[in-house]
């Protein structure tokens, strides 16, 4: 079966009683894609809520670092609730509304899907249910509030290593229990099919906008297009538009943690083999007997054992590349843009930029790169804090 | 048959799941099928509750692998996977654990998540449970559409393909499901996970009636059985009563010799439940 597959990548390893649902959410989207009323619902609303497009911005002081690359950040940072996040969330709300569901569940690690999603159903008057690892629920204290805030329950999962992985089986629980007034809002190019397709499609604009933007700016297309990947959606939204380009090289970045060696990461490409985790079949970090192996990473939207199955298609097949930044080249890079730019980013966001870093030195003056700055980093002050030792004893609690 | 260094052979007869069905049927009753995963509490215990399943009852035995991210399930069988990954359990003692229900008399048939057995490698696999005994395999989260490595290496091997079907099936996929079947088919009687319900539903009525109407397979209901009443409910319209979670709760907080004393007396219950069909 081809369908939903990229190579050998992809598929639908789910229990028969989600197939249904699978069944009506593709034929669902694949009926939007091309209604004028559901395209122009949703153009509306990037442009007059999430406030797209995002502009992309030169960034000359943070480029000395990157071997005098010339360096253009795509804002994502800058859309409605922080992220790239929201431009997948409110096209699947739409749809569930068209679909005639009245509920929506969704998981999230550091929170920013969780929040988006809680946003989109405020907006659209849905039911919301968040599924967060309880780990996560504490160290990502001010956006639990955040989504109570917009009317969503958040459930903190315990089971498991109590992380972004436990939270999706929990959810996956609960959609299979309430699929008939349910729709699971996947957050990334993940899952079985039709999620990784319809999320990258959501993204798509992404790169769509940067691309002309940056014809617009240079004249010309960029040598290299860089993003993070945890699941693998900010880098696919931007990457798309970019894959009949040959000229352009795709690099994505994971979390290279406290470095491969130690085990504690989330560079599947660096280490893993395929397999299947949460109804698809891609790069897993497993044990030799197939269970799953826990992923590290400073950066909660990053820690995930496994990657969009299109990313393990792009790898196999060479369109793309697949570095890792650690998570001390992560928070240099962090450090980086905040002083040289006066953007802080996401931690996510961070590995892209650390990725530019090496890319850069590596390509030289002559190069342009494309970085996608997925997030924005205001979630991330706490951590970043700790990180560079900016609380005090008495404040730092 | 490949025979694996250390693994205990088994060279009796290879009764299917199917004969045991059609065993019962001609006794004008349910079969009873008993899930206990491998491994919990540890892995010698839940051989010998494989064994007390048959000795107590059970016509067929699902033999479950502990897996790490058990999304079908709901606490009581997570958390005796938790325990068993913890306690080490291995995929291979599966093996040991199918040896020993097959020298009982019983059919085992292992359920587990797809990952498990990609790793290891379909044909592998196959030829592994072949040769420990094993009657075939349940698998909860691959469908047939995805299913092409295990078909052919079950038509190779003669295990049987247990796949689901679920309310939430169409007429056009209960057809499919069932045709990709050989043993028996697993009706998910209600949406959702594993684990004891105090009321069975009338949705498993219905879906065995859908079922059974596209199939001459026997099909057996699963989801949500916990007692002797709800098995002979169960029993007076499906051909076999699938229970679980309540078989694990029986071994979960309690000493081993306790809580095998206490599988043997639901099994009993549960076995005399499924031969007074109402």
């Amino acid at each position: 079966m081809t369908e939903g597959r990229f190579g050998d990548f992809g598929g639908r390893y789910v229990p028969e009683a989600l197939i249904p649902a699978l069944e009506q959410l593709d034929e669902a989207r694949s009926k939007a894609m091309v209604d004028p009323a559901f395209l122009g619902e949703l153009e509306r609303l990037h442009r007059t809520y999430t406030g797209r497009p995002s502009i992309i911005t030169e960034v000359p002081r943070f480029a000395a670092y990157c071997g005098g690359a010339r360096v253009i950040l795509k804002r994502e940072d800058l859309n409605h609730t922080g992220s790239h996040k929201i431009n997948n969330v409110l096209a699947q709300a739409l749809l569930t509304q068209r679909m005639g569901k009245t509920r929506v569940i969704a998981e999230t690690g550091a929170g920013q899907h969780g929040v988006a999603t809680a946003t989109a159903a405020a907006l659209l008057g849905l039911e919301c249910r968040i599924y967060m690892g309880r780990v996560d629920t504490e160290r990502q204290a001010l956006n639990v509030a955040r989504m109570k805030m917009l009317g969503a329950e958040v459930v903190p999962v315990s089971h498991g290593s109590a992380t972004l992985k436990d939270a999706i089986n929990e959810a996956l629980r609960d959609w299979v229990t309430n699929v008939e007034n349910t729709h699971y809002l996947i957050g990334t190019v993940t899952g079985p099919h039709p999620f990784p397709e319809m999320v990258r499609d959501f993204h798509r604009i992404i790169g769509v906008e940067a691309r002309a933007q940056v014809l617009d700016l240079t004249g010309r297309l960029p040598d290299a297009v860089i993003a993070c990947v945890g699941g693998g959606s900010n880098a696919m939204g931007i990457f798309h538009r970019f894959i009949d380009d040959p000229g352009v090289r795709l690099i994505g970045v994971e979390a290279g943690g406290s470095g491969i060696e130690s085990g504690r990461h989330a560079a599947r490409f660096a280490s893993a083999e395929p397999g299947v985790l949460h109804g698809t079949f891609s790069y897993l970090m497993q044990d030799e007997d197939g269970q799953t192996i826990e992923s590290h990473s400073i950066s909660a939207g990053l820690d995930y054992p496994s990657v969009g199955p299109e990313h393990s298609f792009l790898r196999d097949s060479g369109r793309a590349e697949y570095l890792y930044a650690t998570d001390e080249q992560a928070m240099r890079a962090f450090e980086l843009l905040c002083k040289t730019e006066g953007i802080i980013p996401a931690l996510e966001s961070a590995h892209a930029l650390a990725g530019a870093m090496m890319v850069g030195t590596d390509l030289g003056p002559e190069a342009l790169l494309l970085v996608n700055l997925s997030g924005r980093g205001d979630k991330d002050v706490h951590t970043a804090a700790e990180w560079f030792g900016l609380l005090d004893e008495e404040a730092g609690s | 048959m490949t025979s694996y260094a250390g693994e205990p052979a088994y060279a009796g007869t290879s009764l299917g799941a199917g004969d045991v069905l059609r065993r019962c049927r001609e006794e004008g009753r349910a079969a009873l099928v008993g899930y206990l995963p491998v491994g919990f509490p540890d892995v010698e215990t839940s051989v010998r509750a494989v064994e007390v399943l048959v000795e107590s009852g059970v016509d067929i035995v699902e033999v479950g692998i502990p897996y790490s991210d058990p999304l079908m399930d709901g606490s009581v069988i997570q958390n005796a996977a938790a325990r068993a990954l913890a306690g080490g359990v291995r995929v291979a003692d599966v093996f040991t654990a199918t040896a020993a229900v097959r020298a009982k008399g019983a059919p085992p048939l292992v359920m587990t998540y797809w990952n498990l057995v990609l790793r290891m490698g379909v044909d592998t696999f196959a030829d592994r449970l072949a040769a420990a005994g094993g009657a075939g395999l349940i698998t909860p989260d691959l469908v047939p559409d995805e299913a092409g490595d295990w078909i052919a290496a079950s038509e190779r091997t003669g295990l049987d393909r247990v796949f689901l079907v679920a309310p939430s099936s169409t007429e056009e996929r209960l057809a499919w499901v069932t045709s990709s079947c050989r043993g028996f088919v697993y009706a998910a009687s209600t949406m959702g996970v594993t684990g004891a319900r105090t009321a069975v539903g009338g949705g498993a009525k219905e879906l065995v009636e859908r079922t059974k109407a596209v199939t001459d397979l026997p099909v057996c209901v699963g989801l949500g059985v916990s007692n002797g009443q709800q098995a002979a409910e169960v029993a007076s319209f499906a051909d076999g009563v699938i229970v679980g979670s309540a078989l694990v709760a029986c071994l979960t907080d309690r000493e081993p010799e306790e809580g095998l004393a206490a599988l043997s007396t639901l099994t009993r219950e549960l076995a005399e439940g499924v031969r007074n069909r109402r």
